[in-house]
Parts: C-alpha cells; sequence; structure tokens
C-alpha cells in the first residue's frame, strides 16, 4: 500500500512554479504547481546534465530546465521534442489543499 | 402567477386529497416537488400514464418551477410565471395529488408510510425521494445573522429583491456559477457587490485560468469588485448582518450576505429511515436505493459513487428511473456534464477534462476583437475537454463529440472555427476544406472579408500574409483567421507564397515588433490580457515569450506593471547565477570598479562563513563569490548589504558593469576623471531591466584601456571631451562600436547615455543586445534619434530616469529582510527512516 506524505498546502508553492522537498540522504524532489494548479513532483534533476528542474520556468504542464532549455513533461518526466532522456516522477496526489507524495515511490526513486 | 396551490401548512388538514375509493392502482408517493421529482413523474406519465396514483409532497408552496432559471428572475429578465413548469392544471389533468407546503418530516419503512409536517400520513406501495439540496453554509461565526442567505430557492430570491430594493452593499461568498449569478442579478437590482473567492481563479471548477481572467475582467468591468484568495474569517453585525472579515484582517460592509459556496445531497429524512447513505442516498442503476421499495433521484442520490449538481444528470436518471418503474430496464450509467453560465452577455461553457497535460494538445483561438477565448482539448484524436468564453455556439457541438467520442482527426485543423468550418464537407485537408469553401464565405469576421476578395488580393500580387493584411484587411485586426488565410496563400500560390517575418514564438503570428506595438497601443497590463489581446495559441505561453512580455510590460508601465516572478529566467528570479552544480553564484555591485576595506572584508567573511569553494576577479572589475546554495542567499545578501554593497544584477538583462580605467586621477596620459564618470555612470544606471544584457566602459584617453569600444556604451575621454560610442560587444561574434557623437561636458555624456539606453529598451527586441539591433536598425537611425532630435533625446532621457526611480531599490535587500522567503526555503524535509 501507499504510504503517503504530507508536504504542504498548494498555497505554498507558487503558480507556475516549484518548491523542493529534502529528502535525508537522497536526491531532492521537485514539486511542481502549474498554471491550472495542477501538481506534479519529479525528482529535481533534468536527465541532460542533472539541472535542478524546479528552478525552471513552468509553462503549460512542461517545464524548462533552467541550465540548457530542454523541455521536460511533467507528468512522465520525459524530455521533449529532439531531446531524449526521463527523469524519475513521484506519485503526488492532493486532499482538498493539502499536497502528499508517495513514500516508497520517491524513496526508490531518490535514492 | 399560477400560486393558487393548496399551501397545507397554512390551511390544515385537508381530507379530499385521498384519490376516489375505487382507485386501487399501486400508490407511488414523491417527497420533493422540484426539478427531478416532478420530471421522473412525467417520464412515468410519458411511459404508462394509467399505471400508478400519484401524489407528489413539497416542502415549498409553490407548483413545480424551474430552479435553474432563478438566476434570471432574480435579475429581472423573467417573471415566476415564466419559469413554472407544470402548472396547477397539469397536477389535476393527470390525476396528481399536490401537496405544497408540507414536508415529509418522517418515512416509515415498515408500515410504508409517509408523515408530513402538518401530521398527515399517507400510505404508499413505491415511495419516491427526490429532495434536492441543502446550501452548504461556512461555519464561520455571524452565519446565522439575519441577513445571511444562500442562494436556492423561490424565498431566497425574494429576500435578495427585498434586500436590493433598499439598495446598499451586497458581498457574495463563493465564486462559482450561483455566486456568479446571484452577484450579476444583485448588480442588476442595483446593489454593490463584492464576490469573495477563496481560489485565485473564477469558478475554477470549470474553467481554466484564462477563461476566468476573462471572466473576472468583465464583471469587474461591470461594477463589481471580485476578490479571489480570500477566505471569510467571519461575519460580524449588531443584530442584524453588517459586513465580513476576511482572515487577511480586511472588512467588507454588507446589509446582505449571500453565501453561495457549494451543495450537500438533502439525505436526512432517508438517513433517519435507515437507507443507506453515503455523500447521497445511495441507488442501482434504476434508482432504486437499499430498499426495494423506495427510489432515489436528483441531487439527493449517490450513482456508482458520483453525486451530481446539474440538471442533465437528472434528465438521464429520471428516465432510468421511469422504464425501471414500467419494467423497462434500460439502466443509467452515469452522465457526463457540461457547464453554461447564465449571465445575460457572458457566455461561458465548459465540458470534460480540460486540465490539458500529457498526450493532451491544445487547440486554443483568441479573437480578441469580439472577446473570445475557446479552447479544445484533444487527446488520441478525441475532444476530451472544452473552455469556451466569448462565444458559445458551438458549446453543444463540442460536447456532442465529447460524449460520442468521435474521432475528430479529419477535422483536426478546423475544429476550433467550430462546427460550420470543421465538418464543412468533412474534408480531410484544410487546404480542401477551404478550397471547398463558397466564394462568399466570409475569412475574416472583424473586417468583413471574403474568401472571395481574399483571392482577388491575392490574384492581384499579394504573395504574403502581410501583403493580403494591406491589400484586403484580412487577418489585420485580431488575427484569428491567419490560418485560414495562410491556407488560402497555400491553396492559391502554392509554393511561391513568401513567409512573413518571424514570429515571437510557437505560441503567437504576432512578431516581436507587432505585440510591442500592440501593447503600448492598447495599453495592455498584463499577461493574461496579452495572451488574449493577440490570440496566443497556447494557455499559458512558453518560456521563450513569457520574459519577454514580462519585460515589454515592465518597460511600457513602469511603477505599474506587477512583474511576474515566474515568468523570469532563474537568475533573475534568485538574483544570482546558477551555476552547472545547481548553486549560485554572487557578484556584488563595485561601482566604476572602486573598492575598498570595509567591501573585501565583508566579501573575505562572507567566503568563510559560507565555505564559498572559490572567489575571482570578474572580467567586468569585480569579485565573484562561488558554490553558494539557493538556503544561504538571503543571509549572503545581508551580510554584504550591511558592508554597504548591493546586486551586481551580473545576472541579469540589465546594466551589467561600468568597466573604468584609473584616468586622469593617477594615469599620466589620463585627460578627464574616467573612475569618477563610470562611477556616476553606474549610479545613473544601475538597476534598470533592458532586452539584454547592457555594459558600459569609460576610458581615459584613446589607449582605451577599459575596453569601452567593445561595450553596448563606451565613453573614450579626451582633452577637448567624451567621444561616445555604441553597439559593441565581445562573445563569439566581436564587434567593434559605432561612433556616436562627441559631446564636451560630463552631464551632455551621461544624458547621452540615458537616452540611448532608453531608445534600446523601448525599441530592441528581447534578447536582442545592442550590436545587433544596430545592425538591423542602422547606425544613422541612432544617430537621428539621439544627436539631431534634441527634444526627442530629452524625451528618451526623463522616461529612463523616471523608471529608473522605480527600480534602484536593491532587490537583495528585500531579500535578505524575507520577501519570497519561499523561493530559498525547501518545503518540509522527511526523513528517510520512515521507510
Ligand atoms: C563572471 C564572468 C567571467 C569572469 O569570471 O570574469 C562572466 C561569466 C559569464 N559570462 Fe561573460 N562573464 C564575465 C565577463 C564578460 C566579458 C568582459 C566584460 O564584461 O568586459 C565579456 C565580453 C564583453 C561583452 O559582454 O560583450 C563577456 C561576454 C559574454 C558573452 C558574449 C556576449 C555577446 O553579446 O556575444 C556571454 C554569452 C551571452 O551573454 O549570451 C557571456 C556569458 C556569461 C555567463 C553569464 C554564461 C552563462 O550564461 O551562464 C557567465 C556567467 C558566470 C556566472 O555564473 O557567474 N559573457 N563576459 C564575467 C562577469 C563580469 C561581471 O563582473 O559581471
Ligand atoms: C440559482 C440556481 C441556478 C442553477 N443553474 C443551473 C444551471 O444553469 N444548469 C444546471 O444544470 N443546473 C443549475 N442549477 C442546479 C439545478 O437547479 C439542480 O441540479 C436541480 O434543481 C436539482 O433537482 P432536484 O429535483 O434534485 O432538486 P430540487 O430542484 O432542489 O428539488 C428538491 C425539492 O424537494 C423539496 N424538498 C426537500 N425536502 C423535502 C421534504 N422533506 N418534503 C417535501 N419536499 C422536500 C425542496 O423544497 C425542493 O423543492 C441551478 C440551481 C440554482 C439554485
Ligand atoms: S586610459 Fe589611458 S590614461 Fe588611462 S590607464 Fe589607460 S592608458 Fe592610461
Ligand atoms: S541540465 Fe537540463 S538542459 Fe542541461
Amino acid at each position: 500500500m501507499t504510504d503517503w506524505i504530507d508536504i504542504g498546502t498548494l498555497a505554498d508553492i507558487p503558480r507556475r512554479g516549484a518548491r523542493t522537498v529534502r529528502i535525508g540522504g537522497a536526491k531532492d524532489i521537485a514539486v511542481f504547481r502549474t498554471g491550472d494548479d495542477h501538481v506534479f513532483a519529479l525528482v529535481n534533476e533534468c536527465p541532460h546534465k542533472k539541472g535542478p528542474l524546479s528552478q525552471g520556468i513552468v509553462h503549460g504542464h512542461s517545464v524548462a530546465c533552467p541550465l540548457h532549455n530542454w523541455t521536460i513533461a511533467l507528468r512522465t518526466g520525459q524530455a521533449q521534442g529532439a531531446d531524449e532522456g526521463c527523469t524519475p516522477t513521484i506519485a503526488v496526489r492532493r486532499e482538498g489543499d493539502r499536497i502528499l507524495i508517495a513514500r516508497p515511490a520517491s524513496m526508490k526513486a531518490a535514492a | 402567477m399560477d400560486l393558487q396551490v393548496r399551501d397545507e401548512s397554512r390551511a390544515g388538514v385537508a381530507d379530499d386529497i385521498i384519490m376516489p375509493f375505487d382507485d386501487v392502482r399501486e400508490h407511488l408517493v414523491v417527497v420533493g416537488n422540484g426539478m427531478a421529482g416532478c420530471r421522473a413523474v412525467e417520464e412515468l406519465l410519458a411511459q404508462d400514464g394509467r399505471r400508478y396514483r400519484v401524489t407528489i409532497f413539497g416542502a415549498e408552496p409553490y407548483v413545480n418551477y424551474n430552479r435553474i432559471m432563478l438566476s434570471p428572475v432574480l435579475a429581472g429578465e423573467k417573471s415566476f410565471d415564466d419559469i413554472v413548469i407544470n402548472s396547477q392544471q397539469w397536477y389535476a389533468d393527470n390525476g396528481i395529488d399536490l401537496i405544497a407546503g408540507d414536508p415529509v418530516t418522517a418515512i416509515d419503512r415498515t408500515a410504508k408510510a409517509v408523515t408530513s409536517r402538518s401530521g398527515r400520513t399517507v400510505h404508499y406501495d413505491k415511495l419516491l425521494i427526490a429532495t434536492g439540496s441543502d446550501p452548504f453554509i461556512i461555519p464561520v461565526p455571524g452565519r446565522d445573522l439575519p441577513g445571511v442567505i444562500s442562494f436556492r430557492d423561490m424565498k431566497d430570491v425574494d429576500t435578495m429583491l427585498e434586500a436590493a430594493g433598499k439598495g446598499g452593499d451586497a458581498v457574495v461568498i463563493g465564486g462559482g456559477l450561483l455566486g456568479l449569478e446571484a452577484a450579476h442579478g444583485l448588480t442588476r437590482r442595483g446593489m454593490k457587490v463584492t464576490v469573495i473567492h477563496l481560489m485565485d481563479t473564477l469558478m475554477e471548477r470549470q474553467l481554466d485560468e484564462a477563461a476566468g481572467w476573462l471572466l473576472k475582467s468583465a464583471l469587474e468591468a461591470r461594477g463589481q469588485t471580485i476578490l479571489t484568495g480570500a477566505n471569510t474569517a467571519e461575519i460580524f453585525g449588531d443584530g442584524k448582518v453588517e459586513g465580513v472579515r476576511l482572515k487577511d484582517g480586511r472588512d467588507i460592509p454588507a446589509s446582505l450576505v449571500v453565501m453561495a459556496v457549494g451543495i450537500r445531497p438533502a439525505t436526512a429524512l432517508a438517513r433517519e429511515a435507515g437507507l443507506e447513505v453515503n455523500r447521497g442516498i445511495k441507488v442501482d442503476d434504476h434508482m432504486v436505493t437499499s430498499d426495494p421499495d423506495v427510489l432515489a433521484v436528483g441531487e439527493c442520490v449517490e450513482h456508482d459513487g458520483n453525486v451530481y449538481g446539474l440538471v442533465a444528470p437528472l434528465w438521464d436518471m429520471c428516465r432510468s428511473l421511469a422504464d425501471g418503474l414500467t419494467d423497462r430496464h434500460s439502466g443509467y450509467k452515469g452522465s457526463v456534464t457540461s457547464t453554461k453560465l447564465k449571465v445575460a452577455g457572458l457566455d461561458v461553457f465548459s465540458a470534460g477534462d480540460f486540465s490539458g497535460g500529457e498526450g493532451c494538445e491544445d487547440i486554443v483561438l483568441r479573437d480578441a476583437s469580439r472577446g473570445v477565448y475557446k479552447r479544445v482539448v484533444v487527446k488520441d484524436d478525441r475532444v476530451i475537454g472544452a473552455v469556451l468564453y466569448g462565444d458559445t455556439a458551438d458549446g453543444g457541438w463540442y460536447f456532442d463529440l465529447l460524449k460520442k467520442g468521435e474521432n475528430v482527426a479529419d477535422m483536426r485543423d478546423l475544429l476550433i472555427f467550430g462546427q460550420a468550418f470543421a465538418s464543412g464537407g468533412g474534408a480531410p485537408d484544410p487546404k480542401a476544406a477551404v478550397a471547398a469553401l463558397s466564394d462568399d464565405a466570409e475569412i475574416c469576421g472583424c473586417n468583413g472579408v471574403s474568401k472571395g476578395q481574399v483571392v482577388a488580393c491575392i490574384g492581384a500580387g499579394a504573395s504574403s500574409l502581410d501583403a493580403v493584411r494591406a491589400g484586403c484587411k484580412a487577418s489585420a485586426s485580431c488575427g484569428s483567421c491567419t490560418g485560414l488565410v495562410e491556407t488560402l496563400l497555400a491553396a492559391t500560390l502554392g509554393d511561391d507564397v513568401q513567409s512573413g517575418p518571424k514570429t515571437m514564438c510557437k505560441c503567437t503570428s504576432f512578431t516581436h515588433d507587432d505585440v510591442r506595438r500592440e501593447i503600448v497601443a492598447q495599453n495592455m497590463r498584463s499577461i493574461p490580457e496579452v495572451m488574449q489581446a493577440l490570440h496566443w495559441s497556447t494557455p499559458d505561453g512558453c518560456s521563450s515569450c513569457r520574459p519577454a512580455l514580462n519585460y515589454y510590460l515592465l518597460c511600457a508601465l513602469p511603477g505599474e506593471y506587477q512583474d511576474d516572478q515566474q515568468s523570469r529566467f532563474v537568475n533573475e528570479r534568485m538574483h544570482a547565477n546558477i551555476q552547472k552544480d545547481g548553486t549560485y553564484s554572487v557578484v556584488p555591485r563595485m561601482w566604476g570598479g572602486l573598492t575598498n576595506p570595509r567591501e573585501l572584508r565583508a566579501i573575505a567573511d562572507v567566503v568563510e562563513k559560507y565555505d564559498a569553494p572559490m572567489v575571482k576577479v570578474t572580467g567586468g572589475q569585480r569579485l565573484d563569490i562561488f558554490g553558494i546554495r539557493k538556503e544561504d542567499l538571503p543571509a549572503v545578501w545581508a551580510d554584504l548589504n550591511a558592508a554597504g554593497m548591493v546586486s551586481g544584477h551580473a545576472y541579469g538583462k540589465s546594466l551589467r558593469t561600468v568597466k573604468t580605467c584609473v584616468g586622469s586621477e593617477w594615469c599620466r596620459f589620463g585627460t578627464q576623471d574616467s573612475t569618477g564618470l563610470g562611477v556616476r555612470t553606474e549610479r545613473m544606471t544601475w538597476g534598470s531591466w533592458m532586452p539584454h544584457k547592457f555594459k558600459i566602459a569609460v576610458s581615459g584617453c584613446p589607449r582605451n584601456c577599459a575596453e569601452a569600444t567593445i561595450k553596448d556604451f563606451g565613453i573614450i575621454c579626451v582633452d577637448s571631451g567624451y567621444e561616445l560610442h555604441v553597439g559593441g560587444n565581445g562573445g563569439i561574434h566581436v564587434r567593434a562600436t559605432d561612433f556616436l557623437c562627441k559631446v564636451a561636458t560630463e552631464q551632455q555624456a551621461l544624458d547621452f547615455c540615458a537616452a540611448f539606453i532608453q531608445l534600446y529598451r523601448e525599441e530592441a527586441r528581447y534578447l536582442e543586445r545592442t550590436a545587433p539591433w544596430i545592425e538591423r536598425v542602422g547606425i544613422d537611425y541612432v544617430k537621428r534619434r539621439i544627436v539631431e532630435d534634441e527634444p526627442g533625446r530629452e524625451g528618451l532621457r526623463a522616461r529612463f530616469l523616471y523608471a529608473q526611480s522605480f527600480s534602484q531599490d536593491d532587490p537583495w535587500a528585500e531579500r535578505a529582510a524575507g520577501r519570497h522567503a519561499e523561493l530559498h526555503q525547501h518545503l518540509q524535509p522527511i526523513a528517510i527512516a520512515a521507510e
């Protein structure tokens, strides 16, 4: 069974922005909020050269990596267009205003 | 008015309501004389008019009326008579006993009888519960004060009309469908209305952000105050409501408060009778509850885990119910719903899933001149959602495609133009579809240009989009027909079409220059407004257009435009340069390359305190501290601020450095105080946002030690004054400056510098540095504007200094003071041990 961890509220994340969740001993997780208030979570590393995706410009359901401007789909973690690569995604869900991420999946992906 | 209904609560118990004694048919008793209850009876009568004897109990003292039309009644567009669905005559004609104004208070399932408030007990063979919903009242202090109401029935409308008769202020809590319709009605009735909405977007469950923004603007234009992201703390008043207090401390006066935050299925009666109830009364596919003789229909039920708050599903439910009661077993399968807002002059439609995302394709059309926004979401060649604002004529058609799951691959390219275009012949190819249009088919709605006229214009030599725009005005206004005109060009000319100037990005068909011009011409004030007015084809732009739009607005509206942080590249958002490992480098300003022991000490301390792995002298004559973590940035800035240093903007499309040489103060060749002039120039220009980075240098003699001739603005001091040079850069393609002019005084050098910067700020395209800009417009043009046109130069200079009065606040200082702390902090940390 998935163990869900409450990481904060929707209002904690700027619209078209992201915040990071620090996990002891593992890679940071980037939690994104899109313009239409969808929430996605990815390991905070670009598949290209590990750019911190949380710092990119969020547009539609994608983020532009801050280092070399690859576009990463938030739902799948896949690089878009001609670029190839994939960032692990973390299951996330909303309960009212709260945001929860899946623990085992995130631990594995981020380990 | 058809109100001559027996009101049993007032009339007392009447004994003539039982059907004739010889009627041996099964008795169907309906609880709830609302939309679902009566519709179910109508369906039943249509299927088998004689099978049941029917009695209907209604809590309201009226015949069955169309509840959704309460909004137009409130707004004064309809009267109660207009919204009656079944008149007294209908009940009589069908032998139905209506007991209005007398709610059922208990169900005895063992005795198979219901009891009403007036004490009447009626036996049933089949019972139908159709009690609808109760408005949800948020549990804030003051919710019971007189003057606080909901919007559900005719009585609420009467209360609102009475309050509106006295005028004054009203607050509507809830910016959903119901709340906005209430607000509209009250506004029409002369009240000053404020809508308080918890979320950032109005009707957020039905509309995307773009449509929500349009709706908000339109309502504000009609005089309503719309507060989004606003949370109600309490309703206050002495004996009656006087106002609403928000959590942020604001008080909004009101003599009437309408709560329209949601509804809850009315299940109390069913629950007390021991029926299975979850969110709603649980029913199967034939609307049968956990008791085979009790049925339920409408908003009070839960079917397959779903409860509904719109009428369309009720119609489907009633059909299945009637089928079940007459032994025709079709079964209810759930409903897909669509929404329309009933506010006169505001057309809003939404259906399905319009949130888009992976595998979904957004087709967006914005027609600014008509105030139209349309978004259709397609997935696997099927329409899965639609949001329409301003023109909802095709809502039904999209909804139909959605419900049927029809494959739309063939009409993909014309889908957004609506049914008339897209199904015009069902042509598989847009060219063929356009070719199939008749000559008098309208292509450009704004300017009324027909296909024939466009083709004639092309025939007369127009071979590009611009030429067509110039020739016959098609696509020259809102641009939403640009695709059609291009298709016509291609169809008419084949390969001879000339491609126009490059558009800003894939989100728009406008060029940078068009966008800048329109922002100023139409006095646009926000990114969503530009996207709407210039019909962006994506919901919220991309990483290339958003920073550009943010800059253009900032430049056009100094002091007014609210900068959009999320539309800025990370460096400008974090006020530091991101490095390849995700840490940041910090470059404090060193005016003209000068420093002092206090600054150097503070930098040394920062390097040690935060374990910065490297500090180096930059090519721009200052010190760069590397390897600072985003969490530590505010503290680093606070330390640097304490020593008098501010942001060096080494990260921005902004003024970077002003390099200087030692000049006449020390150098044996120096002709003027190049260091001092450099410092003064930097003091004047720092903090300004530009289309690209901007560098200045001042050299004390033509030996040019400060490399002024590869800077955006370079000053070379000579005995008789100052030579001004513009448009140089290093980089991959080194470009030496063009000579602009020579001036006699320091002040003139500063004035020309300010004017030149402003010309560049106002006219260059985003990410176009001065060198390519000057190559494009020509140095003669720049000379004309800066050197030859003195009043023009003065105007530019004044505009620059005015803009600077807003931008010379150190961005580090406000971050160090805690502003936007969330940008630097993680959400809560999570320990891995819990696995
Ligand atoms: C730090 C510094 C190198 C150094 O250690 O000396 C530097 C570092 C960078 N330069 Fe530079 N440039 C630095 C002085 C220069 C100079 C020298 C000067 O200003 O006199 C030049 C040549 C003059 C010029 O600008 O034309 C210079 C020409 C460039 C260019 C080419 C610009 C062009 O128009 O073609 C780029 C690329 C760009 O901007 O697209 C660039 C880009 C960069 C970037 C921003 C690359 C990037 O996008 O990440 C580097 C950021 C490093 C960082 O994270 O801090 N840097 N760069 C210098 C910072 C100066 C400062 O104090 O602000
Ligand atoms: C202002 C307004 C605008 C709306 N606009 C739209 C719209 O544009 N589109 C749309 O699809 N939907 C709209 N709706 C929703 C729509 O009206 C409802 O979905 C629909 O009326 C539900 O039908 P129902 O029969 O389940 O409930 P109701 O129509 O509420 O009927 C229930 C009836 O049962 C009565 N009742 C309750 N308890 C008892 C009892 N114990 N004994 C006797 N009688 C009882 C109630 O008094 C009520 O008359 C709107 C609603 C409102 C209030
Ligand atoms: S500018 Fe001229 S005078 Fe000044 S340091 Fe350089 S060479 Fe010497
Ligand atoms: S690291 Fe993300 S694009 Fe290079």
